[in-house]
């Protein structure tokens, strides 16, 4: 397996600094290299929701290239995406239903082999 | 000690080891089952084992046959030191940029290692390698990321082992690779005690050595998904460098020398053990420290180190 620069935990985020919008949450969503053409070549980009779903949608809307990385057609989470809020995995909190804070990070890994 | 008829016959059977000291939260218990004891240093000498044994019972791998297989080390290094007792040619594509002593361990025991490029890391090595079983099907690939015989040994072996001598358990955390451990050891302990939570660890992809072109050159091991991986486990956490050379840097407090998989796999059970009231965690520490001395984890400046996993497959 991979380690690599992934820094879990820090708090220096626009996002945060943001804070609650007319009552949504503002989280910080950090993006693999293989995304980041999608999203303007962001490394870190904010969305907002109180879902793991909301916050997808708002990066769509952002970002409409983003859509077939994230979701597949029916809606479900990309098969060889992974995605941690802070640095739990969201396939085992209720998927696209995990619920999100205001200061949460979500990070997006692509599914690799180890080993 | 017993005596052995063959260095093979030491494979498994490793201490579990108590290490609360180490535990974040005085409730919970800790205990550590250390793999690299045995003969060719890792956890992998059991699926290795398995792998070989179940090919030769059922025919796929017969006298002087060549074994194929990719992987970043462990795997390898305990495919070649089997393969030279038992007397078979063995070929392993390997990510070129694997720290040196696995590849000088891999050639000790006369393995022909074929390199890829880092860039491609281990999905970039198994793809090499799927080629090359397609080239030569006279060849026996192991595949230990498809292979049953891989969860087999440690549904057979390390679970059994794990249950016999710790059956309070409460916690199994364990790192996720080839997801051999996780499922064979998570569905033995799950088949005894329903109730016993089953926590992944997993370490970040690298930005630098990620390998792929678009998310659907992903890759999840047919090991975890033939075997209802997602149903079994209850937990994954992804933790970071930073954190697994911490942990292996604490370990050698309780005399405990072993790789990073190890470091991230404590720093999984830290999170747990502070997440839960009580309880008996165990995990496993998947080889020691000597093929990694020359990364500077436990004695260089942890900044420089962890710049320097960005680069290189500690794992």
């Amino acid at each position: 397996m991979v380690i690599g620069k992934v820094g879990f935990g820090s708090a220096t985020s626009l996002g945060r600094a943001c804070g609650t919008l007319g009552g949504a949450v503002t989280v910080e969503v950090r993006l693999p290299n293989i995304l980041r053409p999608m999203a303007a070549g962001e490394p870190i980009v904010n969305a907002e929701g109180d879902s793991l779903r909301e916050v997808f949608d708002d990066l769509v809307r952002q970002y409409p290239a983003l859509r077939s990385s994230l979701l597949t057609p029916d809606g479900e989470m990309h098969r060889h995406l992974n995605v941690f809020v802070n640095d739990d995995d969201v396939r085992y909190l209720g998927k696209l239903d995990a619920k999100v804070g205001d200061a949460d990070t979500v990070t997006l890994m692509p599914a690799v082999a180890g080993g | 000690m017993a005596h052995y008829d063959s260095v093979l016959d030491t494979i498994g059977n490793t201490p579990l080891v108590e290490i609360s000291e180490l535990s974040p939260n005085p409730r919970v218990r800790v205990l550590i089952k250390l793999e690299g004891v045995n003969p060719g240093g890792s956890v992998k000498d059991r699926a290795a084992k398995c792998m070989i044994e179940e090919a030769e019972k059922n025919g796929s791998l017969g006298p002087g046959q060549r074994i194929l297989e990719s992987s970043s080390g462990n795997t390898a290094a305990g495919l070649a030191m089997i393969a030279r007792v038992k007397g078979y040619p063995f070929t392993v594509v390997v990510p070129e940029n694997v720290s040196v002593e696995r590849t000088k361990l891999l050639l000790a025991f006369g393995a022909e290692i074929i390199s890829s490029p880092a860039a491609e890391g281990s999905n970039g090595a198994m793809r090499r390698a799927q080629a090359l079983a397609k080239e030569h099907p006279d060849w026996f690939f192991s595949y230990q990321y498809g292979n049953p015989a891989n969860p087999k040994a440690h549904y057979e072996g390390t679970g059994p082992e794990i249950w016999r001598d710790c059956p309070e358990v409460t916690h199994f955390v364990t790192g996720l690779g080839t997801a051999g451990t996780i499922i064979g050891v998570g569905r033995f302990l799950k088949e005894r005690n329903p109730s016993v939570s089953i926590w992944a660890v997993q370490p970040p992809v690298g930005e630098t050595v990620e390998g792929l072109k678009s998310l659907d050159e992903g890759f999840i091991p047919p090991v975890f998904t033939d075997n209802d991986g997602y149903e079994l486990v209850d937990r994954s956490r992804v933790v970071g460098p930073r954190e697994s050379i911490e942990w292996s840097r604490r370990l050698t407090e309780v005399g405990i020398f072993a790789g990073i998989s190890t470091g991230a796999a404590m720093a999984g059970v830290a999170k747990c053990a502070k997440e839960i009231d009580e309880g008996t965690i165990v995990t496993v520490s998947p080889d020691g420290g000597w093929k990694y001395l020359s990364t500077d984890v436990w004695t260089g400046d942890i900044d420089a180190v962890v710049e320097r996993a960005r680069h290189e497959l500690y794992f």
